[in-house]
């Protein structure tokens, strides 16, 4: 057995860090967060330029051939630091879906683009507040047009693609779109977390393709969120790691009492629950990639498991890591609130844990899986 | 990464199964609480340690005990391999954890040869049964507030005092004993570690009735028993340092076990009845039970980062601690869930009853204990601030002060 990253990927790890470090301070967060960008463009170049974007992309499609596990370290940084760029949604979910549905032909025209950073892609299912069945999307597929209206859209406002889920003739179908074609209206929407726009994107007869079989959207839906599932959650590690950092760093410097705020067992036991909460939510993820990376028959229980995992333990975490800091946990300048927003909007990327747990529930009845 | 054992592995794992399914019968759903539940009648003990024997002659226990010690000289993830197959089977387990798991690796990181020569092997095969005799009426959490006294006398010391909770002690043949054997000094500082056959002259055994009816753990009183300074391990005075040795191997021993109680809650959770079908198809059970499976395999997987440490000759950190504290908690937790799903019929105790024999029923009254012992779930949460996390120790007011200098709290005594 060897239940850890390679000695190679662990250098990616460390590189990515101070890269990030020193390229995604705070202060990068905030411009978005504050200011009129959608995203970080400085930001996104320079990763796209590393081969980030194109990490689990062949080589032959302009990939730099990384591979999923390095997807993996690469998500942790990324969700660590916050970054304010469309990587998750041009990454784990369009170009995820492109490898797993696209012809030829669409993976010739798009990964490439993706894989370069010029093109944003993303995945647009929501369509406003309540739960997006697939079967009962108001959004239809028919005669090669699309129309319907999707909200919110992770980087909608920026992105030049999107797979698009919707009715088809025959059931659920994933429709692939260049938002330059005809038909479209979209605008940026207000969210909890500003530092990762999106978008209300509205569909007129606009022109789009099938992205993987006739018949068979459901299935490559669900697919691509059970591997999106599992970069999320590195991301989702990555940030419930820094949380507790910051709570446990606050805990040390800030004094009450005449002692440090960190000696108090209250405190003590709080941060030490959040690590367990993290460290399982890390093993799990650690099992997801394995998965992701062998396309194991366990991806999908495997992923359930890791999304629910990371987004319980990244949202304690951040709760957490407000109250260890009192009233300057509530303030705007500090950045407690950063990662506070982040949580809930990842858990919430794929789906709540609730349905999650659902799907997992549904993968132990069906297959005869190992307790 | 990867799960794939080696070709070493996976020869030492055809060896495990070929050895287990020659040996042993393949486990039903329930059965892997019977230990836990307290089962450790004679006929019990009888039936481990000759499973034990055959174990130890097959080479399988004492996997990653060094040759000197009489082990196998083998690697952690053979022992982990090991115990994956061994958990497939209806073996009697857990009579000699503390033993083995505790008592002689403690013998043998500080005793000589000839005590390695003349315990292990014997522990090993079952033949003679160890336990941990620590705590006291007034030293729990906090050990080294002992006051069972050690004075010398020519070539022995002479005990007086009382031990309390000790597991197995009225089957036990030999045990280890921290004793105070300087009260002027800090606490720390005046203990002495010994190991003794516990049928030495002056030692009397009272066992104690636990909430589950049982009896697993017992009172020892000491008067007067005398024990040959061949028998100390470690200086005396420096019987704190020996203690951690065997208190590191106890957070390993119980945070290595694999968690329990998820299959069982699923079988019961497809067969049980609810107002709308089987309780498996109710939102809420569906979510309770996805969060212990969710914790589970997180446990698992932890458990498998810490062997890919430890094959890596790593030590593994206080990092292991995770395992009993998660585990407690949820035991616990199951148990009285799973309560709630017979509905009135779940305070039925009788095993021909209610589902599965009654595990649930007898684990709600036997998981307040893993809560507790080996470390209770505060001071494993202290261990993980301290040590991993880095904050600061509680506020002391007994470190320096010599130990009969020290305020005593007043709790009432057990009549
Ligand atoms: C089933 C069972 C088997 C056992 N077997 C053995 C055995 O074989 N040999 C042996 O030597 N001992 C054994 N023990 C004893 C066990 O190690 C102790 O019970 C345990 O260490 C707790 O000590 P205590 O019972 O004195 O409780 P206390 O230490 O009095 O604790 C009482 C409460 O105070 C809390 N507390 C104590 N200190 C702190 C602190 N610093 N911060 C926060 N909270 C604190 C505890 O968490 C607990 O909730 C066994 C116990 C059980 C339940």
């Amino acid at each position: 057995m060897n239940f850890d990253f390679s000695d190679d990927l662990k250098e990616l790890r460390e590189q990515a860090r101070k890269f990030l470090r020193e390229r995604c301070s705070g202060a990068v967060v905030r411009r978005v967060l504050e200011g009129p960008e959608a995203y970080d463009k400085g930001l996104w170049s320079e990763i796209a330029a590393m081969g980030w974007t194109g990490a689990a992309i062949p080589e032959a499609y302009g990939g730099v051939g990384l591979g999923h596990l390095g997807l993996c370290v690469l998500a942790e940084e990324l969700g660590s630091a916050l970054a304010p760029v469309p990587f998750s949604s041009s990454v784990y979910l369009a170009t995820e879906a492109i490898l797993a549905g696209g012809s030829e032909a669409q993976k010739r025209a798009w990964l490439p683009k993706l894989a370069s950073g010029a093109a944003i892609g993303t995945l647009a299912l929501a369509e406003g507040a309540g739960k997006a069945d697939p079967r009962r999307l108001r959004t239809a597929f028919r005669n090669g047009v699309l129309s319907g209206e999707k909200l919110p859209v992770p980087d909608g406002d920026v992105a030049d693609l999107a797979i698009v889920v919707a009715q088809g003739e025959r059931g659920p179908v994933l429709a692939l779109v260049d938002l330059k074609a005809t038909g479209i209206s979209r605008g940026a929407v207000e969210t909890i977390d500003p530092t990762r726009s999106h978008a209300r994107i509205a569909f007129n007869d606009t022109p789009a393709e099938t992205l993987g079989a006739a018949g068979e959207g459901e299935a490559l839906l669900r697919r691509v969120q059970d591997r999106a599932a599992v970069l999320f959650a590195f991301e989702q590690v990555g940030g419930a790691q820094k949380s507790l950092q910051m709570a446990r760093d606050y805990a040390l410097e800030r004094y009450a009492f005449g002692r440090p705020i960190g000696s108090f067992q209250a405190i003590k036991h709080k941060l030490a629950d959040v690590y367990v909460a993290t460290e399982l939510a890390r093993s799990n993820a650690y099992y997801g990639a394995w998965a992701l990376a062998c396309n194991a028959p366990e991806l999908p229980l495997a992923a359930a498991t890791a999304r629910i995992s990371a987004s319980d333990a990244f949202f304690l975490a951040a709760k957490e890591n407000i109250q260890v800091h009192g009233g300057m946990g509530y303030t705007w300048e500090f950045d407690c609130h950063l990662y506070y927003r982040r949580a809930k909007l990842l858990s919430l990327a794929l789906g709540s844990t609730r349905l999650w747990k659902d799907r997992l529930i549904t993968q132990l009845e069906t297959a005869n899986a190992p307790l | 990464m990867d799960f794939d054992d080696t070709a070493e592995e996976a020869e030492f794992r055809a060896g495990a199964r070929a050895f287990l399914e020659q040996h042993a019968r393949r486990r039903e759903p329930g059965s892997g609480l019977v230990y836990r539940a307290g089962n450790e009648s004679p006929e019990f003990r009888q039936r481990a340690k000759a499973w034990q024997a055959k174990k130890a002659d097959a080479g399988y226990a004492g996997i990653t005990w060094p040759k000197e010690w009489g082990g196998r000289g083998g690697t952690a993830i053979q022992q982990v391999i090991y115990d994956q197959e061994e958990g497939k089977y209806a073996v009697p387990r857990g009579l000699f954890d503390i033993g083995l798991g505790m008592c002689i690796p403690t013998l043998c990181t500080w005793g000589t040869q000839a005590h390695r020569d003349r315990y292990a092997r014997k522990a090993l095969r079952g033949e003679e049964v160890w336990c941990q005799l620590f705590s006291e009426p007034a030293a729990g959490s906090d050990l080294a507030g002992l006051r069972t006294r050690a004075d010398r006398d020519g070539d022995n010391w002479v005990v007086n005092g009382q031990k309390i909770w000790t597991s197995g002690a009225h089957y036990c043949d030999f045990g280890v004993l921290v004793a105070r054997s300087n009260f002027a000094a800090p606490k720390h500082k005046g203990l002495t570690y010994f190991f003794l056959d516990m049928k030495s002259p002056g030692i009397e055994i009272r066992p104690i009735k636990q909430i589950s009816g049982q009896s697993h753990f017992n009172e020892v009183f000491f008067s007067d028993v005398r024990i040959p300074d061949s028998h100390r391990l470690g200086k005396p005075g420096e019987g704190w340092k020996v203690s951690l040795t065997t208190l590191m191997n106890e957070r390993y021993t119980i945070g290595g076990r694999a968690s329990v109680g998820i299959e069982d809650i699923f079988e019961l959770a497809r067969n049980i009845e609810l107002d709308d079908g089987p309780a498996l198809k109710n939102a809420a059970v569906r979510d309770k039970l996805a969060d212990w499976f969710v914790s589970s395999q997180g446990l698992k997987y932890s458990h498998f980062r810490t062997m890919t440490a430890l094959s890596r000759g790593e030590t593994p950190g206080p990092e292991s601690s995770i395992g009993k504290l998660v585990n407690g908690s949820k035991l616990q937790n199951l148990a009285a869930f799973a309560l709630d799903l017979m509905e009135q019929g779940g305070v039925l105790t009788n095993p021909e009853l209610v589902p599965l024999a009654g595990v649930f029923q007898q684990t709600l009254m036997t998981s307040p204990s893993s809560r507790i012992a080996g470390g209770s779930d505060e001071i494993m949460r202290n261990i993980i601030a301290e040590r991993v996390l880095g904050l600061p120790a509680d506020v002391r007011v007994d470190k320096d002060l010599p130990f009969s200098a020290l305020p005593t709290g007043n709790v009432k005594e057990r009549s």
